[in-house]
């Protein structure tokens, strides 16, 4: 998402995977994945215990104090 | 044997062997061992990405891609009803809407036996949610018929604590749980050895689920396929129906007749 001329800059703190990160927003999921090179990827979002379908990343915005769960299958029993 | 497949919430497999997917020194051998298995189901476990520090690392699903295999997401290491749902609805995501999954909610780090209270409450949930819910359970044959009667499409107890290797330790309650049981009932858990698993085929499980006695063998390439001549084995044994056991009391194989005189 790029700032349109005259939004209000601001730096927003979200719990990513138990650690606090900051960004400034507007921010969506779609933006921190491809920050994090995790376009394309096989991962699943939550978004403070809700599923962010993958299809909806780059609608669903991130606001200040959001935790979010990124996850990707590893081997188990 | 092509036509004693296994049925599990509609679907049919070959194999009666799930395996495991955890304890592998790399992708590699994993690879190897779950294709050594003949297995067609196979476990995998949902954990936080390692954000940042390798994007290119490989995937476990790029070497074990849901096209070849029945994927089972667990939720391994969950505490809580509350946790395990929400780990198998990211499961759902991340597997494109898959809904056959492994439930178990633990008790305690000491000995991973199930927690039989949080997991009902997460089987209600997630079986009103769609899923197809395979639970890892105790082998309390009440808990076992609870959980039936929520609607979980196959039932797992254990036959002893998770990657203990201690084997079938109680076969009467396992007999209990089939007694009672109309889904499938698989093993999971404890299995040691191909003996291990050939005995819980006998009993009449309608197939074994393992992990740790694969990857924690010396070679595990191996065992992943002695396992597989296990439950086939077992499972052969089942159908073809044990002789009774006869305390006390010999039967010659060879005829008693037509002896040759003695001198």
């Amino acid at each position: 998402m790029i700032p349109q001329p005259g939004y209000d800059l601001k730096v927003i703190s979200i719990q990513i995977n138990g650690e606090a990160e900051q960004y400034e927003a507007p921010l969506t999921v779609g933006d921190l994945m491809q920050r994090k090179n995790l376009t394309g990827k096989r991962v699943a979002v939550e978004r403070n215990g809700e599923i962010v379908p993958r299809s909806r990343f780059d609608a669903q915005p991130l606001t200040d104090g959001d935790k979010l769960e990124i996850v990707v299958a590893v081997g188990g029993g | 044997m092509s036509n004693d497949n296994l049925i599990i919430a509609g679907k049919s497999y070959n194999s009666r062997l799930l395996v495991g997917t955890g304890k592998y020194k790399d992708f590699a051998e994993t690879q190897a061992a779950v294709e050594s298995s003949g297995a067609e189901i196979i476990t995998i476990a949902i954990r936080r990405s390692n954000i940042g520090q390798n994007p290119n690392e490989p995937n476990l699903l790029d070497i074990l891609p849901p096209s070849k295999y029945t994927l089972l997401p667990n939720t391994a290491g969950c505490y809580t009803a509350d946790d395990a749902v929400r780990t198998l609805r990211l499961a759902r995501e991340l597997l494109d809407g898959h809904s056959l999954v492994k439930l178990e909610v633990l008790g305690d780090p000491q000995s991973l036996y199930p927690n039989v209270g949080e997991t009902i409450a997460a089987a209600k949930t997630l079986v009103a949610e769609g899923f197809q819910v395979m639970v890892y359970t105790s082998d309390d044959p009440i808990a076992a018929k609870q959980l039936e009667d929520i609607g979980c499409v196959a039932i797992m107890p254990l036959a002893s604590l998770i990657g203990s290797g201690m084997g079938i330790l109680n076969p009467w309650n396992l007999q209990l749980i089939m007694e009672r049981v109309q889904v499938p009932v698989l093993v999971d858990a404890g299995v040691g050895t191909a003996s291990d698993a050939a005995i819980a085929m006998e009993l009449g499980c309608d197939g074994v689920l393992m992990n740790t006695a694969i990857a924690a063998a010396q070679k595990p390439v191996l065992m992943a396929s002695a396992m597989k001549k296990a439950v086939e084995a077992g499972r052969e044994a089942y159908l073809a129906g044990r002789m009774p056991r006869k305390l006390y009391t010999a039967s010659p194989s060879s005829p008693t007749q037509g002896m040759i005189a003695k001198l």
